[in-house]
């Protein structure tokens, strides 16, 4: 009778144990309805602009705001920059009495917009303190958030045609919908140079000197015949094929998809026979870039004369704050290039939602109009900030950039600013730019023909984006 | 009669003992089985943040991955990858197991070696896998070795050549998991009579014959399980891979396998397809197994 009854009383344990769990487990599962989040999220937005046109009195009624990005460089510059923020922990900050969070997850595999998609699909149902209130975007897939329900207007936030006046056209047409609805900021221009060791320089060309170097990368033909000569000195023009993508990329005339079909540029296909023979000489690899191997220039030893790319990577991304590094010795210089091309700038979006207009307001005035804070930027981070005036008046000062050996490159930078076209951007750039890449690494290591890689390409768009068509 | 009642009332108990085994089953492996199932007959994917479908279209996952044939390609490169690791593993973890069940040998510190070749399958396969990529990178350590002592003039790229990739894969799954094998055929091996080996002695067969006149054929059953887990493990292959090739399966996705290939679809969270895809794999695993398994017990039937 005893063993019956302590039986029992496991059994009944066991099991009820068991419901209890799974009770919970349903609970949580419940609220992924799509279609009603979606929907809240539109009212929401209905909500807003009503409430916005109304009275353009925009306060914080929350205490807390979750700011969503994939590094830390968005937060340091509010560290550094924005009057008011004090850092409590890496993660964590405070503006006055509202608690500011940083949910920072990297962009690999693509991870940063895996994590910002599924929580602004549940934006609607989230609690007050939970909801995004700021995120960033980079520009090549910007429209992917832009062109939906998710970000709010700029004009929504108070912020005015005249307070955006001095910035770059280009940096509002990248985040502006299908509508011509203005939905993002920046702080940052993003024009692309050429960055060259000023040894390497020396030792094949003869002179350091930007507008002598310059000549020697004039154009792809003369560029191409660089590459000949630093190769015979036992020095890689650029560290990867990769390098030089985005040069050619940005100087397409069609988009990478027309009418739901894949379509390759001209250019595209220029810079796929230019590398092909670049690699098969010798002159360059084709490494990922990011990778360690593609980083070793960033050392005298790793013997790289060139690598492209906007201010932001001299700054930020060169191991320049490393002792030894060229960057750190200030080894670098800063000249044109072939062709202008810009690269990555990170956005500022609102979220539908947020309890902390206000707050967001103010941070994107002081970092993206105000002109003092953003020649503060530039002083401390050789960042090339979003402000014409500014700009131009710095690149006639006696400003210097340290990495860039006593160079100021800003004039150069806003050379290129000018000639940049964007009309030939899709939501689809980002997919299609490492596809393409990743599928052309085959062709110029020999495993396929060009054909075959390209075929390659399509077949991996086709499964990223399953609307598309590629023959 | 009064007996027989108490084992229909335990029995009872048994019942009640089993239901959290049938509760966790039909929660999270008969119901993702069978929307996996029920998802595969539909178009339902993202595009950005909208949603496309469920629209239901019949067949046309199954067709369009039938006809675009790709499907068998990395089929192929699954297999081949599964046997290129399975031989040597299995040739290792039987001569190992040989050695540490032989009393003969006895070897000294075998529990200490046992603990060690098992340690690798402890590390995470893509921790294991991102140490791999460092080391064979171009500018990575196995290189500049190779270089230093003159076996290569200039660096291998390793990633670059479709047998070198194929082989670091098996090479990492092999590692990794033969310490795995080694203890259960050693388990096999240590439940085998000892007796039989004795009287072999005193018959005087050599080591080579007692290894394959006795321990392999006793051995059998242990070797079909080992096979049959290996080949479905095999079949789900791909974390390796994916993290040593950065997700793409190059050199010319020679060495993508059906997981990664499935992994591709869910970027657009393309349920549909990645359903059909699933559903496939559950045939081919579930051919497989029976295979191997019917060809073991014919084997055993014919000696009876």
């Amino acid at each position: 009778m005893k063993k019956k009854i302590v039986s029992g009383l496991l059994a009944t344990t066991m099991v009820a144990s068991l419901l209890f769990g799974c009770g919970g487990a349903e609970s949580t599962e419940a609220p992924a309805a799509t279609e009603a989040a979606t929907e809240a999220a539109t009212e929401a937005a209905a909500d807003d602009t009503t409430e916005a046109a109304e009275e353009v009195v925009v306060e914080d009624t929350g205490k807390v705001l979750n700011i969503y990005c994939w590094n830390e460089e968005f937060k340091t510059r509010v560290t550094d920059h924005y009057p008011g923020y004090e850092e409590v922990d890496a993660t964590n900050g405070k503006i006055g009495d509202i608690e500011v969070k940083w949910n920072i997850t990297p962009n690999q595999d693509n991870a940063y917009q895996n994590n910002l998609d599924e929580t602004l699909l549940k934006q609607a149902d989230a609690a007050a303190d939970d909801k995004i209130d700021m995120f960033l975007v980079e520009a090549d897939y910007a429209l992917k958030y832009v062109d939906s329900d998710y970000t709010m207007a700029i004009a929504d936030l108070g912020i005015t045609d005249a307070d955006l006046a001095e910035q770059y056209q280009y940096t509002k047409d990248i985040v502006t919908d299908g509508n011509g609805v203005l939905k993002g900021l920046s702080w940052q221009g993003c024009p692309g140079v050429l960055f060259y060791n000023r040894e390497i320089a020396k030792d094949v060309l003869g002179s350091d000197d930007p507008a002598e170097v310059q000549k020697a990368v004039a154009d792809w033909a003369t560029f191409n015949k660089t590459a000949a000569d630093m190769q015979a000195k036992g020095y890689s023009m650029i560290s990867s094929v990769n390098d030089s993508y985005r040069v050619y990329s940005n100087n397409v005339t069609s988009k990478w998809v027309v009418d739901g079909k894949v379509n390759i540029d001209d250019n595209i296909m220029a810079w796929v026979d230019d590398s092909k023979a670049l690699v098969d000489a010798g002159a360059t690899k084709t490494h990922d870039l990011w990778s360690d191997d593609w980083s070793k220039g960033f050392f005298p030893e790793g013997k790289v004369f060139a690598y492209f790319g906007p201010a932001w990577l001299v700054n930020f991304s060169m191991s320049a704050d490393v002792e030894g590094s060229v960057g750190y010795n200030g080894g670098w210089g800063a000249t044109e290039g072939p062709q202008g091309f810009y690269w990555g700038g990170t956005w500022i979006c609102a979220a539908t939602g947020t309890d902390n207009m206000g707050t967001i307001k103010d941070i994107m005035l002081k970092l993206t109009c105000d002109a003092d804070i953003m020649k503060g930027i530039v002083e401390k981070d050789d960042d090339f900030v979003n402000n014409k005036g500014a700009m131009e008046a710095m690149a006639a000062s006696d400003y210097s950039s340290k990495i860039l050996g006593g160079q100021n490159p800003l004039g150069i930078y806003s050379n290129g600013v000018s000639s940049l076209d964007l009309s030939n951007i899709s939501a689809y750039d980002q997919g299609c730019n490492e596809e393409f890449q990743k599928a052309m690494k085959n062709y110029f290591d020999g495993n396929a023909t060009k054909d075959e890689a390209i075929a390659a390409f399509k077949k991996a768009i086709v499964e990223k984006y399953p609307e598309l068509t590629a023959e | 009669m009064k007996k027989n009642g108490n084992v229909v009332r335990f029995n009872r108990w048994g019942y009640i003992f089993l239901i959290p085994f049938i509760v966790v089953y039909l929660i999270f492996s008969i119901v993702p089985l069978v929307s996996t199932i029920y998802y595969s007959f539909f178009e339902n994917f993202m595009s950005g943040l909208k949603q496309i479908g469920p629209n239901f279209i019949g067949l046309e996952n199954y067709k369009a991955l039938l006809t675009g044939g790709d499907m068998f390609t990395y089929l192929g490169n699954t297999l081949l990858l599964w046997i290129m690791c399975f031989i040597p593993q299995i040739v290792l973890s039987l001569i190992l197991g040989y050695w540490f069940s032989d009393s003969r040998m006895n070897l000294k510190a075998a529990p200490f070696f046992k603990t060690v070749i098992y340690m690798p399958n402890l590390i995470m396969a893509s921790a294991f896998s991102m140490l791999f990529f460092t080391l064979f990178a171009d500018s990575g350590p196995i290189n500049s070795l190779l270089v230093s002592i003159g076996i290569f003039d200039e660096p291998y790229s390793f990633m670059s050549h479709i047998a070198s990739t194929r082989i670091l894969v098996a090479v990492m799954n092999l590692i990794m998991w033969f310490g795995n094998t080694t203890i259960l055929l050693m388990a096999g091996m240590m439940g085998i009579d000892g007796e039989l080996f004795e009287a072999a002695q005193v018959d005087g067969a050599t080591s080579t014959q007692v290894f394959f006149k006795i321990t392999l054929p006793l051995l059998r059953p242990i070797l079909v399980y080992v096979m049959i887990t290996s080949l479905i493990g095999g079949l789900q292959l791909f974390d390796v891979p994916q993290i040593l090739t950065n997700g793409t399966g190059d050199p010319m996705r020679s060495s993508m396998t059906l997981i990664m290939f499935l992994n591709k679809h869910l970027y657009s969270k393309n349920y549909g397809m990645s359903g059909a895809l699933s559903v496939y794999m559950l045939i081919v695993t579930a051919i497989l197994s029976f295979i191997v398994f019917r060809i073991n017990n014919y084997g055993a039937d014919d000696r009876r």
